[in-house]
């Protein structure tokens, strides 16, 4: 008996690091998550927003390092300084325009957002799409901490995202526009 | 053929020096339209209007309005005020021509004109440009907008989607629209265009783009392009020609505009032009200063990175360049060189000399011979280390080897900052007192050079920036400065960057606001703070002062705090990123605990 749950927890904990752990070397990104991405808090007749799956890459460390290398890459960091914002919004906070999920923000940096966010379609491979998605949810704390990166080589930002605290996502955000 | 009579009758006024400028074309409502004053300096009676953002050509912000005085200051009183609308940074200055104010808004650059004829200045009428709401991801430091110009029935400015349009200024209807950029090249435009005769003179935005910047005249007439001066790339491009005869050797050369780069780089180089540009009618030039070079870690672009951070003197009529100075070779720091050239005559070692005087972003107050080019003097006005000084026998700026930036490393105690000791906001120079105001910043920095990749329309920086206050612990100043003497006359200790403009009065008293909301009225001659008005929101704004249809003396700015360093709070920023705003919330990040966002003009009178 005691044996068996000791097997059981090994395996638990053996499933649990082969997804902080995995690589994969053909990436299948998760195609079907992108399909229902609504940004409002309102869903009229009633109801509860669709239930979400958690993007596998949001679990890997190999995946959310990628994610952080890109978002420099890319030069997200450009426009979003290490998360604290600039050009474009803060990512580290808990003020969220067009969703916090990864689905939400998968469509954000594939289609844009009108208020200066680049449409990334075509030019940033789907995978990477979704490891950056993955890693901006760490940046505010909301990837598991075992997988999302404790350093950065550069001069010191913001707490490393293993670190960051967790902040409670609102959709809250208020784009610049509305402002007017 | 109509446009060449009223060049004609025009250079004819400025020629003679005549205020008034004589009925041309579409005429407004309220009479005679005068042209603005060559320099203020000349001691004529002051018109009491506000026809571009830098009150003259030779960019004094000096008015002769008298009624407002250091006794009787402390009675100044709110009389009206006005809300844009719009809650981002409100850098403009407002205009006044024919008893109507002008205000434009940060984006979306909605065009308000007053009608100061009534009561409480009611709303005439407003134009909205409709610029895309996409423009505001490419605008480096938030979405501002420096102000309109006036001339001949129609009131000019941009939109920071890069057009330029012309409304008229009696019925609010666009008269031309033209575009003069791109944001998915990383460009917008966010400065005040200055007319001279009968061209618009507009620069663009985003030397942390990669953009290749330009300065462009368009007809006041219908808005068709005349030339266009690139600030990078060879001889053709930037208009140099057989009149170009700068000072120094090394800004003597063929095509200096690519060979100063690696291969390619000076079409992605940057060298905008964002800030002011100045006109010395006698001389028949222009002059202005070009941006910084990008990426801001110089290592990636080996050379003296030319045309950045260079003055130039140019005819108005052709854009050709008669000189150029590079103030900031192989910029170490983004020192862009877009801050004001003032035309001043000042007596310099006992000569009376044509000058201009330039408060750099570098930290030293350059006083040059405008008509050769030479360095006369070139002053520090604030701490700096890193730079000893500028040779002028070569004219070259002296940098200091330790303070230079590099890939992957973390160099450390940089002053100033990248923001300058003193950035785009303008200065006013008093004739009576013969000194220069102007706010400016005190913070140093911590800075580490990054490899970056260039993606069209896409920050192209390469640097993690952490600045925080400078010796003494004080972000800012408000300073007198003695250009003749090279000398600081009085200053001001302020908390927090003073990114407002300046205007100085015939009262001899000087205005300026603070971020934390104050708007500060000092004695000119010993700045003594006479009067202060906490308004709702921070002020980076110019303030002007003009003399209203009843008679009597306002002094009117825009409350809105934003900007560089004000992003915190237009943007909503979060300091747990010292990096964020390119490093300036680092320093800012008590901000948000003294003043919200705003968008309000106050007008004051005794
Ligand atoms: C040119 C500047 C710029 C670049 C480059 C840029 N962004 Fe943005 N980003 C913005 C702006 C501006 C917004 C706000 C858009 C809006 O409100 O409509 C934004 C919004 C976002 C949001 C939505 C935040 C929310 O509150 O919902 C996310 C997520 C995001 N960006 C991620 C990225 C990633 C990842 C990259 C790199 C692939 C990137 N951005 C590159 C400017 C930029």
């Amino acid at each position: 008996m005691r044996t068996e749950l000791v097997l059981i927890a090994a395996m638990a904990v053996a499933v649990c690091g082969c997804k902080r752990e995995t690589r994969t070397f053909r990436e299948s990104p998760p195609a079907s998550m992108a399909s229902d991405v609504a940004v409002s808090d309102l869903h009229p007749g009633g109801g509860n927003p669709p239930a979400r799956s958690i993007s596998p890459y949001e679990q890997n460390a190999w995946a959310l390092n990628e994610g952080k290398r890109l978002f420099s890459a890319y030069n997200c960091s450009g426009c979003h300084a290490n998360g604290g914002g600039g050009m474009g919004p803060a990512l580290i906070d808990d003020e969220w325009s067009y969703g916090h999920e990864a689905d939400q923000i998968y469509r954000t940096i594939l289609e844009g957002r009108p208020n200066g966010m680049p449409a990334w379609r075509g030019k940033i491979p789907d995978a990477q799409i979704w490891q950056l998605a993955a890693y901006i949810r760490s940046m505010s704390g909301l990837a598991p901490k075992d997988a999302a990166p404790s350093r950065s080589d550069h001069m010191n930002g913001p707490p490393p995202e293993n670190a960051a605290p967790r902040m409670i996502p609102k959709n809250a955000g208020t784009p610049p526009a509305a402002e007017r | 053929m109509r446009t060449w009579t009223t060049i004609a009758v025009l250079a004819a006024a400025l020629a003679s020096g005549c205020h008034r400028n004589p009925p041309q074309g579409e005429q407004p409502a309220h009479g005679a339209a005068p042209a603005p004053p060559a320099s203020s300096v000349t001691g004529q009676p002051d018109d009491g209007q506000w026809l571009m953002a830098s009150k003259d050509y030779a960019n004094t912000r000096y008015s002769g309005l008298g009624e407002i005085t250091t006794s009787n200051v402390k009675d100044l009183k709110l009389a009206w005020s006005f809300s844009t609308g719009v809650l981002r940074g409100q850098e403009a200055a407002p205009l006044v021509v024919n008893g109507t104010m002008y205000i434009v808004t940060p984006y979306p650059n909605i065009l308000y004109a007053l009608d100061l004829t009534k009561p409480g200045a009611p709303l005439k009428w407003s134009f909205k440009p409709k610029p895309s709401a996409a423009a505001q991801g490419v605008a480096c430091c938030d979405v501002v907008n420096r102000g309109a110009a006036y001339a001949d029935g129609k009131v000019v400015f941009n939109t920071l989607d890069n057009h330029t349009v012309a409304v008229d200024a009696t019925t609010g209807e666009q008269v031309w629209n033209a575009t003069l950029g791109d944001i998915n090249r990383g460009e917008t435009l966010t400065m005040a265009p200055l007319i001279v005769k009968d061209k618009v003179l507009v620069g663009n935005s985003g030397g942390e783009m990669g953009i290749r910047g330009w300065v462009t005249a368009l007809n006041l007439k219908d808005g068709s392009q005349v030339w266009r001066a690139y600030h990078t790339g060879p001889d053709k491009d930037v208009l140099i020609g057989p009149q170009f005869k700068p000072f120094y050797a090394s800004d003597r050369g063929t095509d200096l505009g690519v060979s100063s780069w690696p291969p390619d780089q000076w079409k992605i180089g940057g060298a905008g032009m964002w800030g002011w540009i100045s006109y010395d009618p006698e001389l028949d030039l222009i002059f202005y200063g070009t941006a910084n070079p990008g990426p801001w870690n110089p290592e990636l672009r080996p050379g003296d990175n030319k045309w950045a951070c260079t003055v130039f003197a140019r005819r108005p009529d052709t854009g050709e360049a008669v000189w150029a100075y590079q103030y900031n070779p192989h910029d170490l720091f983004d020192h862009d060189s877009i801050n004001e050239h003032l035309v001043l005559d000042l007596q310099i070692n006992g000569q009376m000399r044509k000058v201009l005087v330039h408060p750099e972003r570098n930290g030293h107050m350059y006083v040059f011979d405008r008509q050769s080019g030479e360095v006369l003097s070139a002053k520090p006005f604030a701490f700096t280390n890193t730079a000893t000084g500028v040779d002028l026998k070569t004219g070259r700026l002296q940098y200091v080897e330790e303070k230079k930036p590099s890939t992957g490393k973390v160099v450390r105690y940089i002053c100033p900052a990248e923001p300058g000791a003193k950035d785009w906001q303008p200065s006013a120079y008093s004739p009576r007192t013969g000194l220069l105001y102007f706010g400016h910043q005190n913070i140093c920095e911590d800075m580490e050079g990054l490899e970056v990749s260039y993606i069209e329309g896409t920050p192209y920086v390469g640097a993690n920036v952490k600045m925080y206050a400078g010796p003494g612990g004080h972000r800012g100043e408000f300073k007198a400065w003695d250009p003749v003497n090279g000398t600081i006359a009085w200053s001001i200790k302020e908390q927090f960057p003073v990114w407002s403009g300046t205007v100085v009065t015939a009262g001899d008293v000087a205005f300026y606001g603070t971020m934390d909301g104050w708007f500060k009225a000092v004695h000119a001659r010993t700045g003594d703070v006479l009067w202060q008005f906490k308004v709702g929101s921070g002020i980076i704004g110019q303030p002007i002062t003009y003399k209203g249809p009843d008679g009597k003396q306002y002094v009117a700015v825009l409350s809105g705090v934003g900007g560089w360093p004000g992003a915190i709070v237009s943007g909503n920023l979060d300091p747990k990123d010292p990096t964020a705003a390119l490093g300036f919330v680092n320093a800012m990040s008590d901000l948000p605990a003294y003043t919200t966002k705003g968008g309000t003009l106050y007008v004051f009178s005794l």
